[in-house]
């Protein structure tokens, strides 16, 4: 067993377990995107960054493919994290504004503006389907190609895979094809139409290690102004 | 962003199963030999055919998806077929403020086809690469392993032309791909031109030579892309030298290592900015391979 230390709290965990796992064992909750139970860990989406290790000197880790390690002091919701967390949702976003499930993470975060040139992608190259064809319907029919700003998804040479076996697995996972969102505002990257609560609060103090990790976030409705 | 549709419509060219399967057995066994089987396959088809990638899939038992994947993550992959003589014009950083947008817009134009296309009749393939590694002497395009430097839109129609021609029979003074270098000690800054000795009408590079025991003087040509030598003492061919600055002593041997026999570089200044590269194994080819940029 490994211990470790999650927002000021010790929790000991099998050795190869993850992060994510360890806190969400102890019930905090980290927002995920590429992340998926029964998929090997990829690390794509940075949306389930943590900051780990001492003051001053920490950094931020995805914590979907970070082992728990003996000691390690691990903060889910720090400013630094939430600030961090909230620009990666930015940048998702400006790539794919009609996907429901980052407009969900936009509103859940207060992200309320988007600053970067806005694109529509038809795919945000989180790797779910991918990993989704090869692990659980065995079928390896799908992958990456090609790298840089010209990687993109797809059957060998783009047409019609002998292998896939038309199980709509990969549909079922894809963030960015399931649901859309149907916009309130037509003009605006930010739907905000789910958006319900006041983002987290994020003006504690450096170093704090009880931040606002509450989904959906309530402590600022109930503090004493 | 997916270039949806771009790879299928090339033509599918005849395959022959068995050659593919005796590249596979070549390899057979090899630790990570995908890339050396794709290789062989690009030799000997001048680009990766589909089916020769369906048949190295089947053989190996791997997925299509991950041979496809290996093949386009590589730059030196084609999918498609390629020309006789492939023009890679450089669009780095150096070459792009030295002009090198309106060179590859002139070779578009002359060759009638966009980046990443081949002409019509096969002859040339134009491709664009990020930093040749000869910053100094841009715009550059590299044409079948030889350098153009220096280009201009006037300068593209002979870079073709000679192009076409091949590389052999070149004359020095006439043919752009062979040009004049002044190098000096890349640790004492001393020239290492020496006037007091000639080759090809320029004056030669003189270094200081040792191989078995004995020390000597040895000049070089000073153009590259010429590969004469001279020696106060026969050198055997295909021997390692060790060379030095004839000024400060200092080995001019770099940790580089030649990319054709493997044999240690000697590291040179050249004025102008740049460093030449050539291998101390005397005879071999590769012997002034390499231009880098120092500015
Ligand atoms: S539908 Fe085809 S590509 Fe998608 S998960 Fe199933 S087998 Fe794989
Ligand atoms: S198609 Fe969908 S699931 Fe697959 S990588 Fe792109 S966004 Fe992710
Ligand atoms: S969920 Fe961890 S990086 Fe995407
Ligand atoms: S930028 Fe063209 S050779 Fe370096």
């Amino acid at each position: 067993m490994i211990t470790l230390n999650i927002n000021g709290l010790n929790v000991s965990v099998e050795e190869g377990t993850t992060v994510l796992e360890a806190a969400r064992f102890i019930g905090f909750p980290i927002p995920t995107l590429c992340h998926m139970d029964g998929l090997s860990p990829y690390g794509a989406c940075r949306v389930c960054l943590v900051e780990i290790g001492k003051e001053p000197r920490t950094k931020l880790v995805s914590s979907c493919t970070y082992p728990a390690e003996e000691g390690l002091v691990v903060r889910t919701a720090s400013s630094r994290v939430v600030r961090t967390r909230r620009m990666v949702i930015e940048l998702l976003l400006a790539s794919c504004p009609q996907s429901k499930v980052i407009q969900d993470l936009a509103s859940s975060h207060g992200v309320n503006k988007q600053r970067f040139k806005q694109e529509h992608d038809d795919c945000i190259l989180c790797g779910l389907c991918v990993r989704m064809c090869s692990e659980q319907m065995m079928a390896k029919a799908i992958g990456f190609s090609g790298r840089g700003n010209e990687r993109a998804l797809g059957t060998p040479f783009n047409v019609k895979s002998e292998a896939c076996r038309q199980c709509g697995g990969c549909i079922y996972v894809c963030p960015a094809c399931q649901l859309r969102c149907s916009y309130t505002e037509k003009d605006s990257p930010v739907c905000g139409g789910c958006q319900n609560l006041p983002p987290p609060c994020l003006e504690k103090e450096k170093f704090d290690d009880m931040m606002c990790f509450m989904s959906p976030c309530v402590a600022c409705e109930i503090a004493p102004k | 962003m997916a270039d949806l549709g771009k790879t299928t419509v090339h033509e599918r060219e005849p395959v022959d199963p068995e050659l593919i399967r005796d590249i596979l057995a070549k390899h057979d066994g090899e630790q990570g030999g995908l890339i050396a089987i794709l290789e062989d396959i690009q030799t000997e088809y001048g680009f990766l055919p589909e089916d020769a990638l369906r048949t190295v899939a089947e053989s190996m038992g791997r997925p299509l998806i991950d041979i496809y994947g290996v093949a386009r993550f590589y730059h030196c992959f084609s999918l498609k077929p390629r020309g006789k003589h492939v023009i890679s014009a450089c669009l780095g950083t150096a070459c792009h403020v030295r002009g090198a947008p309106a060179i590859v817009e002139e070779l578009e134009r002359q060759l009638k086809i966009r980046v990443d296309e081949t002409t019509q009749d096969k002859e040339f393939t134009l491709k664009t690469v990020n930093c040749l590694g000869a910053c100094a002497l841009g715009p550059v395009a590299v044409v079948d392993g030889r350098t153009f430097s220096k280009l201009r839109r006037s300068k593209v129609k002979p870079l073709l032309e000679q192009a076409a021609a091949g590389n052999d029979g070149v004359e020095i003074g006439k043919d752009v791909r062979i040009f004049p270098v002044d190098v000096s000690c890349p640790r004492c800054n001393h020239s290492l031109m020496d006037d007091s000795f000639f080759i090809e009408g320029r004056p030669s590079i003189r270094v200081t030579v040792s191989f078995n025991h004995k020390h000597g003087w040895l000049r070089l040509a000073s153009l590259y892309g010429r590969y004469n030598v001279y020696s106060e003492y026969e050198v055997p061919q295909s021997s390692v030298v060790e060379m030095f600055c004839p000024h400060c002593h200092t080995e001019l041997t770099s940790s580089w290592q030649c990319p054709t026999c493997g044999a240690p570089m000697v590291q040179m200044i050249v004025r102008g900015g740049g460093v030449v590269r050539i291998c101390s194994r005397r005879g071999c080819c590769g012997s002034r391979s390499h231009m880098l940029d120092l500015i």
